[in-house]
């Protein structure tokens, strides 16, 4: 089932399409970008990126003629073509970032060819080539690599938070429950569920700085469809400064909104001390909903936006030194 | 014997049992089972001629967490404890997709148990594809689980079974998750499963006790072709309890169902070995009676009360809510967010 989609791209984006910055070699204003995958999340990223200040959409590509998405990009102004990579790298002018919304597979075969020519790729695809990064935790780490993965939906929305509090106490544990509309859920996700758990539980450790993670999704078709929910545990030592946690957590929720403006914590965070059911550690517990921006997709469908509107963030952190 | 359905289970049984007090009931005991619960527990059932016993946490393999509770003792240490004390017996285990991982089943197989059952929520099924393929390889006996059966249609169900079976699972099972179906529902569910699977999947029908029909649904589920049942002897589980096994072996003898299972070592197993590991009865309260009622997932039963304590609201209305907000299983986080709203405004 293909979500409910807003009508016309263009539409939000009036102050962009006429200041196009002419990519003349001095004077750039913005970095060239081509989106890979005009599926449901390349067709979202086409709405965000053109409301950049600091990207381009230049190019959009898929494989199929028909495919409403490359239509709305030219109707939006863009080039647009059904004729893969090939055809993007055959162009006289080739973009600075290209965003890979395919699949894995397609991505593992991409990748190369892009890095060859000196194009950085953002990577919404589970195929994890380059280091993950999520923008308020690693991103700077990685602003030099030539390829970045955005991991998963439930990643991008719980990691920050795992961050958040581990920047101020040891987090010897951590657990994310993902909540998503069954709607929002495509056949990819659902064919390779495990990847999701095995991809964030890896990223809670390495970007989230918990010691063990654990990730669990729970698809839920309750109509109308419900907005993305996350839980955040993390065990947490029994005399913690549980006010420095608040305040961290607070902040970090804070500089996600920035990108991603329907990104909440639903309510304070709850600590509790040690209980033999909770394996004898205190913790403390984030509660977050993501309702989307609902550009392409609806609003529910928070998981799927929160990918768009992160990779949007890192392309434009990457176009910071492409410009500079 | 009186079952209106031709075919049988096998030669010498007309239905086959799985005893789920070891992993249904774990909600009922908080996962807090220890090696000796388990070692008695399956002695005893085997001896009674159970056939098949399931050992897991309650939520499946990897369940043990912050969300469903941490396990007292690792699941599969008691999965291999439950394999080298069953005579006879096959040992199973649950595993939802979303939270335990191929390498769980994986685990499992090698501590010897040897039927994997999968489950997920009953629109959900091609969740569980690579699962049922993994485990068909490993040479493992497939059962898949449509939980929470009562909130679609038996059509819907049926294709939702059809993507199991195509994918490898063996029986397909209706599960009433919520404790919430009156038999009619039970009837057109199986009927319904039956009609789209013929031969290539058996039916299977999991119940509670939520409305006290946990025996009468499963009866109509035999009598409308279900092959295989579940229930926990002494209906050790979450909510009221599941179907008890010794009662629906009892019913069965009376209607000349064959279940392999000795009546009267049941009823003692139930009374003087599962009895003394339970923390208390499995009783049908208010609230669990609420559950029935409002279709709400029966393992939020626990934790509703543990989150009704904490934040001093009522665990009634936290079911309730829960309801309303049409959670599925698993969604136990959300029990909490549901007690801290309700603590704000009161």
């Amino acid at each position: 089932m293909t979500p409910k989609t807003s009508p016309d791209p263009a539409r939000k984006s009036t102050s962009n399409s006429t200041s196009t910055s002419t990519s003349t070699s001095t004077g750039k204003t913005k970095a060239t970008a081509a989106i890979v995958g005009s599926g449901n999340i390349g067709t979202d990223l086409l709405y965000k990126l053109q409301r950049s200040e600091l990207v381009e959409p230049r190019w959009m590509i898929g494989v199929d003629p028909d495919s409403e998405g490359l239509a709305r990009a030219r109707a939006a102004g863009l080039e647009a073509s059904h004729e893969g990579v090939d055809w993007l790298l055959a162009q006289d002018e080739l973009p600075d970032l290209v965003f890979e919304a395919t699949s894995a597979y397609v991505h593992r075969a991409n990748a190369p060819r892009y890095a060859e020519l000196g194009i950085k790729a953002v990577d919404l695809t589970p195929a994890a080539i380059g280091p993950a990064v999520v923008p308020p935790a690693n991103l700077r780490e990685h602003l030099d690599a030539p390829n970045v993965n955005m991991i998963t939906c439930g990643g991008q929305a719980t990691i920050p938070m795992v961050y958040a509090v581990s920047r101020i106490v040891p987090v010897a544990y951590a657990e994310i429950v993902a909540s998503v509309a069954s709607v929002s859920a495509g056949p990819g996700t659902r064919a390779n569920i495990d990847e999701f758990t095995r991809t964030t539980s890896r990223g809670i450790e390495t970007i989230g700085g918990a010691e063990r993670g654990k990730a669990i999704i729970i698809l839920n078709p309750a109509e109308p469809p419900v907005i993305m929910r996350d839980t955040v545990f993390c065990a947490i030592p029994e005399d913690a400064d549980r006010e420095a946690i608040t305040q961290s957590v607070k902040e970090i929720a804070e500089q996600v909104a920035t990108y991603v403006p329907g990104y909440r914590l639903r309510s304070e965070p709850q600590f509790d001390d040690p209980r033999p059911e909770n394996g004898g550690m205190a913790r403390v517990a984030l509660f977050l909903e993501v309702e989307g921006a609902g550009d392409y997709l609806p609003p529910y469908a928070g998981n799927l936006d929160i990918m768009t509107a992160a990779a949007t963030k890192v392309g434009e952190e990457f176009a910071k030194g492409i410009l500079a | 014997m009186t079952n209106h359905n031709a075919q049988a289970y096998s030669d010498s049984l007309d239905i086959r049992v799985t005893d789920s007090s070891l992993r249904d009931g774990s909600h009922a005991k908080r996962h807090q089972f220890t090696g000796e619960d388990v070692r008695n527990v399956v002695a005893a059932l085997d001896d009674a001629g159970v056939p098949v016993i399931e050992v897991t946490h309650g939520d499946g393999l990897g369940g043990s967490s912050f969300n469903y509770g941490f396990s007292k003792t690792p699941e599969q240490e008691l999965i291999k404890i439950a394999v080298d004390t069953a005579q006879r017996a096959k040992i199973a285990f649950l595993m939802l997709p979303g939270l335990g991982v191929k390498d769980d089943i994986r685990a499992a197989h090698g501590n010897g148990a040897s039927v994997c059952r999968i489950a997920t929520h009953c629109t959900e099924a091609d969740v569980a594809v690579q699962h049922f393929g993994l485990a068909r390889e490993m040479g493992l006996e497939t059962v898949g689980f449509l939980m929470m059966a009562h909130s679609t249609t038996p059509e819907k169900l049926a294709e939702q079974g059809r993507i199991m079976a195509d994918a490898g699972c063996q029986c397909v099972y209706v599960v009433d998750s919520a404790g919430a179906m009156v038999m009619d529902d039970v009837t057109d569910r199986v009927a319904a499963l039956k009609a789209e699977l013929g031969d290539d999947a058996q039916i299977g029908f999991h119940g509670h006790e939520n409305l006290a029909l946990g025996t009468g649904n499963s009866i109509a589920a035999i009598k409308a072709g279900a092959l295989q049942i579940d229930g926990s002897t002494r209906r050790l589980g979450a909510g009221a309890g599941n179907t008890a096994v010794e009662a629906l072996v009892a019913v069965c003898a009376k209607m000349g169902i064959r279940t392999g299972i000795d009546v009267l070592k049941i009823i003692d197993a139930a009374e003087d070995v599962v009895r003394p590991v339970m923390d208390e009865e499995c009783r049908l309260d208010r609230m669990a009676l609420l559950m029935g009622h409002a279709g709400v997932y029966s393992s939020f039963l626990k934790h509703a009360y543990r989150q009704a304590e904490r934040y001093g609201v009522s665990g009634a209305e936290i079911l309730l809510k829960a309801g309303e907000r049409r959670l599925v299983g698993g969604q136990e986080d959300q029990l909490i967010d549901i007690a801290v709203e309700l603590a704000a405004q009161n």
